[in-house]
């Protein structure tokens, strides 16, 4: 499964969205309706999924599926 | 002169059925919702029965996401509060802010607060969900149902054991007197059978180990009794001022006349001797209600089918009503059909008993087969007896001494 996939699996499973609506400009709060507990609890399954820690910091700018995606494919994921 | 309330809907998931009115059939019918436990594996545990809710499906009733992020104590509040709310015909008919919930359990989200304390054991306290705490507290079943039915008045829980759905629907009838709203879903709902809550109820000796039997395991009032049987499930009345419901054409199940509320002072667990502290609730409510014991004619019992409670709550009657009123009247025990649903039990016996009320119908002690020494009432054994009841009290007594008896009235349309 391709990593866009993969994501999406997650945010769908997460947030109870339609694989429509997982496109890669989707904002996480005003399209997907995710709440700060929401994104919370997503970086922890992205964590979880892929083996990885994902910082405050940096989660704070995952606001996009198109930006998970392409942080980690940064950090060598695929 | 006080707010007269009455109870215009009603809503249950109980082990006896999904719904207020297969719930109540089977009550009437004896039918037990007693089986071997399914929801966690029984080998280990001394007693390995239960009323479980059956044929449960939470996407039935919620999408994905909201299924995953409420425990099943909660999910049971919800569809009993959806129902109890549909059935009271209130959506579009009263201002939101004075619609209040009142909704109690004894426990709160076990299911919950045990898989993410497995979390936190084995991958780390990081690792815990950020919904543990908003899904495991006691009180978010009343705030889920409140932002679920829109109900923006007075919301709070009540924790008091197995008094905790008793107490919930004393309060909402006091605070619906007081104007503090105009209607009031009331009630509770539990879902203990995990591994610490059914381990530690075995631990406490409190449940039967009647395994080979499960239909008639809870026995109240019967010699052989042995232990309560835990059960799970959720429980809710729609209260409403008396003028509220009648300029609105509500169906009118019973009226709530009167609430005794008292404390054994005593043990954290076992009742008072001939339960005084059950006794004065049940003289409260009556005085409270303005009717002397020759006017009650049915009592529903909590009845746990313990030793210890039913030999004292039988005491507790006769010293309340005196032995000829105790021995006149029916008492029983619906536990014997539905187990113990500890936070939830208050509330679905209040339902039964105002369709009691309402039907003119007693429901049975479905699994007294010998009166113990000392249960020597009329628990109306085997079968439901048709009988003209005016009014009754609902007995619930919870772990620390709570003691709730709830007095009810046939409404009659005066």
């Amino acid at each position: 499964m391709s990593l866009e996939n993969r994501v999406a699996e997650i945010i769908i499973d997460k947030l109870g969205v339609k694989p429509e609506q997982v496109t890669a400009e989707a904002q996480f709060d005003t399209d997907l309706g995710a709440d700060s507990i929401d994104q919370y609890e997503l970086i922890m399954g992205f964590e979880d999924a892929f083996g990885l820690r994902i910082d405050e910091d940096e989660a704070t700018k995952l606001t996009t599926v198109g930006k998970v995606v392409d942080y980690l494919k940064e950090k060598g994921l695929d | 002169m006080r707010k007269r309330i009455v109870i215009t809907g009603v809503g249950t998931i109980s082990p006896i059925g999904l719904t207020v009115s297969e719930s109540w059939k089977n009550a009437l019918a004896g039918q037990s919702g007693v089986r071997r436990m399914t929801l966690v594996n029984p080998e280990e545990f001394s007693s390995q029965i239960a009323g479980e809710v059956k044929n449960f499906d939470p996407l039935d009733y919620f999408d994905h996401k909201l299924a995953k992020r409420t425990d099943r104590y909660t999910q049971f509040a919800m569809i009993a509060s959806r129902e109890a709310f549909a059935d009271s015909g209130l959506e579009g008919n009263i201002s939101p802010e004075r619609l209040g919930v009142i909704v109690g359990s004894g426990i709160g989200g076990i299911n919950t607060l045990e898989r993410e304390h497995k979390v936190a054991l084995e991958r780390g306290v990081k690792r815990i969900n950020p919904f543990f705490c908003p899904m495991m507290i006691s009180n978010i079943a009343a705030g889920r149902v409140g932002i679920d039915i829109g109900a923006k008045g007075l919301n709070f829980a009540t924790v008091t054991a197995c008094a905790s759905s008793g107490h919930a629907i004393a309060i909402g009838t006091d605070m619906i007197s007081l104007g503090r709203a105009e209607a009031i879903l009331a009630g509770g709902s539990e879902a203990p059978l995990t591994l610490t809550g059914v381990g530690g109820f075995c631990a406490l000796k409190a449940l039967s180990t009647r395994n080979d039997d499960p239909e008639t395991a809870s026995r109240p009032f019967d010699r052989d009794r042995d232990g309560f049987v835990i059960a799970e499930g959720g429980a809710v009345v729609v209260l409403e001022e008396l003028e509220h419901a009648i300029n609105r054409g509500a169906h009118i199940y019973a009226e709530i006349v009167g609430s005794g509320m008292t404390c054994d002072a005593f043990h954290i667990t076992a009742p008072s001797e001939g339960a005084e502290g059950s006794a004065r609730a049940m003289k409260l409510a009556m005085e409270d209600a303005g009717i002397e014991p020759e006017q009650v004619d049915y009592i529903n019992a909590h009845g746990t089918s313990t030793v210890l409670n039913d030999k004292n709550e039988t005491i507790a009657i006769k010293t309340a009503l005196g032995e000829k009123n105790a021995r006149r009247i029916t008492v029983s025990s619906t536990k014997s059909v539905t187990g113990h649903m500890l936070g939830a039990a208050g509330a679905i016996e209040v339902i039964f008993t105002s369709f009691a009320l309402r039907d003119g119908i007693v429901p049975p002690t479905a699994t007294l087969m010998n009166p113990d020494e000392g249960c020597d009432l009329d628990y109306v054994p085997h079968s439901s007896r048709k009988a003209e009841l005016t009014f009754a009290l609902s007995n619930s007594l919870g772990f620390g001494g709570h003691n709730v008896t709830i007095a009810l009235k046939k409404y009659t349309g005066k």
